[in-house]
């Protein structure tokens, strides 16, 4: 195992790729003593008491939104939140102004999800707060890749080494993107397996190996992480039709039968029953769905922690 | 007004000139070249040995935004750019607001053109009616009125009998129809190369052949035609690959290369801290293979122009999210320094090929006066001081575009001085000192 860091080294988390393995092991193990609050009967610590954390959700979210919202009042920050309906962006003002507009208000960390890939990059360069990427365009999408992690490691004591298949829309998951680019930081094996249309090119340089076939992916792998697929990539070029994408890359028991014996299914959701998951694979016993929604809260928790400078006493 | 510029190295690759010379400018115009000149009753300039002069510098592909987005750029403020950047002439793109498909909008410019009697402009009009790709504009009529050539830029011509038509008619006036070669079906919604780098990145790419197709698609109309297409901006290595086939096949095509795409890759998105907008245009910086082949072009002569797409956008644009922000970036006040430190001094070309695709080729591909000096000719001259030392200051641009990704970069080789029909409408007093070549 790596040695673990004391701190992270910024005060941003805009991407996995900025993040060090021994960083990841720090946010996976601040994350566990977050979890162990979660069970608590008062689901409260006064850890970010008077800090505020401002959630800019340009796009439409609600697991992630809900996730961080709840993460930081367990943190006891002073939130608020900034949907697009009904706000100064629907007027025309650019992300520029409205950062800038935020930024007089002095919050110590904005929370963003944006269609445009690099807008918190862009926010970043604005602000003094702390930026949190909760996913941006077809980039990233940090804190999900640390959740899938977190979770993986709970079930397997371990990431490197693990045989990790990533099944879907490649090309425009920022899922996909957090996770390879962490999995491979941590020493685990990627498959990435989905349509030669929906493939993104220069895998090769970052280690990971692409395939069309999800009978080679799924061969063996401990892990079998599916992406949504975007209904709207069935009306273009993309692909003919889900009853084809079904056939050719949807999850089913058969399929899973030649994964490891103990193999776990992953989603990062919202599913498409019958897309690219079988109901009875998502609601079987490899399935760790819903350990992935409820692990989002710790490692956020933790996330939001150590980007606050780790201060304000342990939770 | 009468000046000598005493025993200076010219260089003038169209004379088949490269070596010390006399030049004696008498008003407007080069009155003799030649050796051991009498001075008579004029003054005369002396030049450390360094310098070199030149004939004026000529930009080919120039976006002045007037009319319509006078806050990104006018005629006069795009011309001081230009003479600031060394070039004497530019020719300036037809997508304005309104587009200039009419002898109205080819009027305006010349007129603004005139009243800022900066560098001379050559507008260039639109292929069809508002650039739209249906109906073919009154190129006659537009050549009558200034234009020295038709392109629809902004857009590629749309459809292949287009392109045809427009050589075809084109041809009756011997002026070229540049093409904007992009494939709008393979470009999709992209904003940068696709590679590796559009894959970290998360934003969408446009794949070299989507330029590639559409260079080829119209060498053939060219070669059905007889008509000269000058291919825009090429930044592709297919594209190349496919000049180079049509001019050995004895098609006339021509080929343009902006700086941006012989110096900077896609990566260079990536470095920055990534997003930078000043780094967006289209064509996009594309792999490293590309560059290589764009500076392989420069070398051997396939390659005919150097042209800076120069591309002002309001800083409020640019601020936009990267796949919101328009494309381009500004090239006048830069290309000069960029070509001596990156191309000569680097060691690609030399000199005299460097001036050949400034102002000779340019002149040629697009039958423009100038190029070249000659006895009796219009006095549009640039000095240039290829070792003086440059440090890129956007702030301090002409232009009213700063959106440039070279602002901080160190660079050897300057602009001293830019004459146009005689009078000295730039002096880069930093360089040249402050008494030289004052205007009475």
């Amino acid at each position: 195992m790596t040695t673990v860091a004391t701190s992270l080294r910024t005060r941003h988390l805009l991407g996995i790729e900025d993040l060090t393995a021994p960083e990841i092991d720090l946010v996976l193990q601040t994350a566990s003593a977050m979890k162990e609050v979660g069970t608590r009967p008062i689901k409260k610590v006064p850890t970010l008491r008077g800090r505020t954390i401002i959630n800019l959700f340009f796009e439409p979210s609600t697991r992630t939104r809900m996730s961080f919202e709840l993460a930081e009042k367990r943190l006891s920050a002073d939130t608020l939140g900034m949907t697009t309906s009904g706000s100064s962006v629907v007027k025309g003002e650019t992300l520029a102004d409205t950062a800038r507009t935020i930024e007089a208000m002095s919050p110590d960390m904005i929370v963003i999800r944006h269609a445009s890939s690099g807008a918190p990059h862009q926010l970043a360069r604005i602000s003094r707060a702390s930026i949190i990427n909760a996913g941006d365009g077809m980039h990233e999408h940090p804190t999900q890749g640390l959740l899938d992690a977190f979770t993986m490691l709970e079930r397997k004591g371990r990431l490197a080494g693990l045989k990790v298949a990533i099944v879907g829309d490649l090309l425009h998951s920022r899922v996909f993107r957090s996770n390879a680019l962490l999995l491979t930081k941590m020493g685990a094996e990627v498959r990435a397996c989905g349509p030669a249309t929906l493939m993104p090119f220069g895998m090769a340089r970052l280690g990971i190996h692409t395939t069309s076939s999800i009978d080679e992916a799924v061969a063996g792998a401990d892990v079998v992480m599916m992406l949504r697929v975007q209904h709207e990539r069935m009306q273009g070029l993309f692909l003919p039709s889900m009853r084809e994408y079904f056939n050719l890359f949807g999850l089913t028991v058969a399929r899973l039968k030649h994964a490891a014996p103990d193999v776990i299914v992953m989603h990062p959701g919202p599913m498409n029953r019958g897309v690219e998951i079988d109901s009875e694979v998502a609601d079987g016993p490899w399935s760790v769905i819903l350990d992935q929604v409820a692990n989002g809260v710790a490692v956020r928790m933790a996330v939001l922690y150590l980007l606050a400078g780790g201060e304000g006493g342990e939770p | 007004m009468r000046f000598l510029l005493k025993s200076v190295h010219l260089v003038d690759p169209a004379a088949g000139r490269n070596g010390t010379f006399d030049l004696l400018v008498e008003n407007s115009r080069i009155a003799r070249i030649g050796r051991d000149l009498p001075a008579g009753d004029a003054a005369v300039v002396d030049l450390p040995s360094s310098f070199v002069v030149t004939p004026g510098l000529i930009d080919i592909h120039v976006h002045l935004r007037e009319p319509g987005q006078e806050h990104k750029e006018t005629v006069a403020t795009g011309t001081a750019s230009a003479v600031a950047g060394g070039f004497t002439a530019v020719a300036c793109m037809p997508n304005t607001d309104p587009i200039n498909d009419n002898v109205a909008v080819t009027e305006l410019i010349v007129k603004r053109a005139a009243e800022a009697a900066l560098a001379r402009v050559y507008p260039i009009g639109a292929v069809s009616l508002g650039s739209k790709g249906a109906q073919l504009t009154e190129i006659g009529d537009l050549c009558k009125a200034g234009c020295v050539a038709i392109t629809d830029d902004g857009r590629p011509v749309q459809t292949a009998l287009l392109m045809r038509r427009a050589l075809e008619y084109a041809s009756m006036f011997k002026i070229p129809v540049i093409d904007h070669c992009e494939d709008p079906s393979l470009k999709g919604d992209g904003v940068m190369h696709e590679g590796p780098a559009a894959s970290m990145l998360g934003l969408r790419g446009i794949p070299g052949v989507a330029e590639s197709v559409m260079v080829e698609r119209d060498i053939s109309m060219a070669e059905l035609t007889g008509g000269h297409f000058h291919v825009a901006h090429m930044s592709a290595r297919q594209s190349l690959r496919a000049v180079r086939d049509g001019k050995q096949r004895g098609v006339h095509v021509t080929a343009e290369v902006a700086p941006h795409h012989f110096l900077l890759t896609d990566e260079a998105i990536v470095e920055r801290g990534g997003y930078d907008t000043n780094f967006k245009m289209n064509p996009p910086l594309r792999s490293s293979d590309d560059r290589d082949a764009m500076l392989d072009g420069l070398r051997d002569g396939s390659i005919d122009v150097i042209a800076t797409d120069h591309a002002p956008h309001h800083a409020d644009e640019k601020a936009l999210e990267f796949d919101r922000a328009p494309f381009g970036i500004v090239g006048l006040e830069t290309c000069v320094s960029l070509c001596f430190d990156r191309l000569v001094h680097a060691g690609h070309i030399s000199i005299v090929r460097l001036i050949e695709l400034l102002a000779a080729n340019p002149a040629r591909v697009m039958n423009l006066p100038g190029g070249t000096l000659t006895e009796g000719g219009p006095a549009d001259i640039t000095i240039l001081a290829p070792d003086a030392p440059v440090t890129v200051r956007a702030s301090a641009f002409k232009s009213k575009g700063r959106n440039t990704p070279f602002d901080g970069w160190t660079l050897k080789g300057a602009v001293a001085a830019t004459i146009v029909g005689g009078r000295a409408v730039y002096v880069n007093e930093g360089v040249l000192g402050r008494k030289t070549l004052t205007n009475p």
